[in-house]
């Protein structure tokens, strides 16, 4: 099986953007193509806002994902869909989580969270290209945890891969090995995600 | 075995394979995950050092006694292991020795952009660069063997897409952990006069050989030609013959995996067969200097910035007539992100300090770590950040600058893993030369903003054993700094480090007040799950004054009454501190 894919993980410290990308990875692998996945640590984990980039295909050069290249952006965050939009390829998908998290400047009043952030990005998108939201964290919470936002966004981009299932399934379990108790959550996350994105 | 790995991990699994017996580093992004990967190698000696100058001089030493020895660092780490560096060049090795140092383009959590490669020609030591992990592996691996073929230490070039990016690395089993024999020998290891006029000679020689052999056999796969279309030839290494690649496919490209010294014959022979030859490279025009003192013409930083990170767009830009990749979104119909500006963490107890000195309006000469946060609203507590330990040393330059006028106002604040790497040195010259300034320390009890690596004030080692612990106090003491003149506080109460701050401000001599509580996010310093700072609504006159405090886990409700965050609310009970109206109250 081939598969060329830019996958932008947009999302905010703690949300769980750098364990989708090494899962990503691990999909990867498993379908004998090449990947990089590239991340930023430092300054950005103080509750700054995470990027994190997976490119996958036959040969895979730059790390990076630039301006109007990635076929998917997946946001964690609504405000974060805003930041990163600018990289999404034409005719390509972003699903967006629906969880708002407010950050210090807005919390204090200095500036205002925007509201509709949604329909804005539907309004800018070209008619070829997708816009799907998703309301992660609710699809988390059934689960039992909020920390499976990450998984359940995964299991939404599944739907867009073309990627088999069983894939998927094997991939979650070696990702989550070391912690073998997370696995059927995490596996049914990845289910609510794809039955819901 | 192939297996995903950073560029990080992939570096330490080739010094694994080629055997190293002991690697020694100081933790700096985007470095840090190399020595903390080869913690998990048990049969590898690693520690952290207190500066990259010690964890250097500790890696040469095993060296020289016969063990393959590395030292890993951020760019501006390099800067303080320049000296034992420069040496070593001349006295050469025993076993292997590898300097792996990352540097940072575009900055992402660095205080400068430099450019680590002109270390390798100003101390003419050999340096790789790998542009990918599955390079990390082969070339780190291979710099032990090319070590001791010549004689010489050899440095390892990342940068940050490198270090913190991952790909597949094909694994094999390590060599046996050998020492080779220690034989006396001081022309060699003895670096006066008498021996460095000689050695010198040797290091120039090396260098020659070095050359011919890259240009014979392109030294075992470092350097790669890949001819294509001849009318573009580019010459590059590392990260940017990624972005390179992307931009420009059908180019012919001439990839170094050695950027010093440069292979020149091989470099005259691949410009002769291009039209027009560029030279892309981030930052300074270091090899296109190099290549233009070979006599040969190119193009580099006349059509490229010497600021930030390259991308395949900005090569595309100047190099291609293919149109850019354009977005799918109209970016002018959307709302404005607000940002997300790196803060004090919830629950992070030194803000309190920081409270105090804003409160207090006094001069702040400070430091490089998580408190360099203090610098931005609502502390804005901190005037100056230069490098490590220069909060010390600064603070006293401001006494001297008003024959001690100053220390009236100003406090260098530091960090406690700072401190040890080279505020202690200050410290002792700022007594000694009769300084009456005020060093406050504040004592996480861990190296915070790397990411929670142990130092020789925590306790506890590298593999987080037992570990002798330097009592700040009594090593603050031993440098002359006097009893009464040391003042311990916990930053939470940030009155009481008001009203200490002051006092020690009046004070004719040095002072240190050491700020101890431990990072909300370690062990010792996380509060219990479930028990938090709680609000009693009645007794709340939506004063405001918890709120600026901009802790995160205190949201302020439309209302303007506080709601605390039970997720992120570490209960350190500094906003019960500053609320005069007894409505918060910490948990129990």
């Amino acid at each position: 099986m081939s598969l060329e894919a830019s996958i932008v993980l947009a999302g905010v410290g703690g949300q769980g953007t750098l364990i989708a990308g090494k899962l990503l990875g691990i999909l990867a692998m498993k379908m004998g193509l090449d990947v990089k996945v590239s991340e930023v640590h430092g300054m950005s984990q103080r509750g700054g806002s995470v990027i994190t980039y997976v490119k996958i295909a036959p040969q895979v050069h730059s790390p990076i994902i630039e301006e109007g290249t990635a076929d998917f952006i997946l946001s964690f965050e609504q405000v974060e869909a805003v930041r990163w939009a600018s990289l999404l390829k034409k005719g390509g998908v972003m699903i967006v989580n629906s969880q708002q998290i407010e950050s210090l400047p807005v919390l204090m009043g200095q500036t205002e969270y925007p509201d509709n952030v949604i329909d804005a990005l539907k309004d800018a998108a070209d008619p070829e290209a997708k816009i799907v939201e998703i309301d992660a964290l609710s699809l988390a919470l059934e689960t039992g945890t909020s920390k499976a936002v990450n998984i359940v966004m995964l299991g939404a981009l599944s739907n867009y891969l073309g990627v088999d299932e069983a894939l998927w399934k094997e991939s979650i379990e070696e990702a989550f090995s070391a912690k073998p108790k997370t696995i059927p959550g995490n596996l049914s996350a990845f289910e609510k995600g794809r039955s819901n994105g | 075995m192939k297996e995903i790995m950073l560029g990080n991990e992939a570096v330490a699994r080739g010094a694994y394979e080629a055997g190293v017996k002991f690697v020694s580093s100081y933790p700096g992004t985007p470095s840090t995950e190399i020595t903390e990967t080869i913690a998990k190698y048990p049969e590898v000696a690693c520690e952290w050092a207190p500066n990259e100058k010690v964890g250097a001089e500790a890696a040469i030493g095993c060296s020289i006694r016969g063990g393959r020895a590395m030292t890993c660092m951020k760019h501006v780490g390099m800067n303080v292991c320049a000296d034992p560096l420069f040496t070593v060049s001349y006295s050469g090795v025993n076993a292997g020795l590898v300097f792996c140092v990352a540097d940072d383009p575009g900055m992402h959590s660095s205080q400068n952009e430099q450019d680590s490669r002109n270390y390798a020609r100003a101390s003419k030591v050999p340096m790789f660069e790998p542009s990918d992990s599955e390079e990390c592996k082969a070339y780190t691996k291979y710099a032990f063997e090319f070590s001791e073929k010549y004689d010489t230490p050899v440095i390892i070039r990342l940068h940050t897409r490198v270090s913190h990016s991952r790909s597949i690395v094909t694994t094999s089993d390590p060599e046996p952990i050998t020492i080779k024999e220690y034989i006396k020998d001081s022309r060699k290891y003895v670096m006066m006069p008498a021996n460095a006029i000689g050695k010198h000679v040797v290091v120039e020689d090396r260098t020659r050989k070095i050359i011919d052999d890259s240009d014979s056999d392109l030294n075992v796969g470092l350097h790669k030609i890949e001819m294509n279309d001849t009318s573009l030839g580019i010459i590059t290494a590392g990260a940017s013959y990624q972005y390179v690649k992307d931009a420009l496919p059908n180019a012919s490209v001439l990839k170094l995996g050695m950027v010093w010294p440069i292979p020149e014959k091989t470099i005259k022979e691949f410009a002769s067969k291009v039209d027009r030859l560029v030279i892309v490279e981030e930052l300074d025009p270091f090899l296109e200097t190099e290549i233009k003192a070979l006599g040969v013409a190119c193009e580099g930083k006349s059509l490229f910035t010497l600021l930030g990170e390259y991308s395949a767009r900005l090569i595309r830009s100047v190099l291609s007539n293919e149109a850019l990749p354009e977005s799918s979104i109209d970016t002018s119909k959307l709302p404005t992100a607000p940002g997300r500006p790196p803060v004090l963490c919830a629950g992070c107890p030194h803000k309190g300090l920081f409270l105090a000195l804003h409160r207090l309006n006094v001069n702040v000469t400070g430091d490089i770590g998580c408190y360099t946060l203090g610098a931005l609203p609502p502390m804005q507590a901190v005037d100056t950040v230069i490098c490590m330990g220069a909060s010390v040393g600064m603070a006293h330059g401001f006494d001297k600058a008003t024959d001690g006028e100053a220390s009236r106002n100003t406090v260098g604040v530091i960090g406690d893993s700072t401190f040890l790497h080279s505020g202690i040195t200050n410290l002792m010259n700022a007594v000694y030369n009769g300084s009456s300034m005020t060093l406050i320390i504040l004592d996480n009890s861990i190296t915070g903003m790397t990411g929670h690596q142990q130092n020789p004030s925590t306790g506890k080692n590298i593999r987080l054993e037992a570990a002798p612990a330097v009592s700040l106090e009594l090593l603050c003491e031993s440098v002359g700094v006097s009893k009464e003149a040391i003042r311990v506080v916990d930053p939470v109460e940030t009155y009481e480090c008001e009203k200490i701050v002051k006092e020690e401000l009046a004070r004719d001599a040095v002072s240190v007040i050491i700020a101890r509580r431990p990072c909300a996010l370690i062990p010792t310093g996380r509060a219990v799950k479930g028990i938090n700072v709680g609000v009693d609504y009645e007794k709340c006159k939506k004063c405001g004054a918890c709120g600026r405090i901009m802790c995160p886990a205190l949201i302020m409700g439309k209302d303007r009454m506080p709601v605390v965050d039970t997720e992120t609310c570490n209960n350190c009970g500094l906003c019960v501190n500053v609320c005069k109206f007894g409505a918060l109250s910490k948990g129990e």
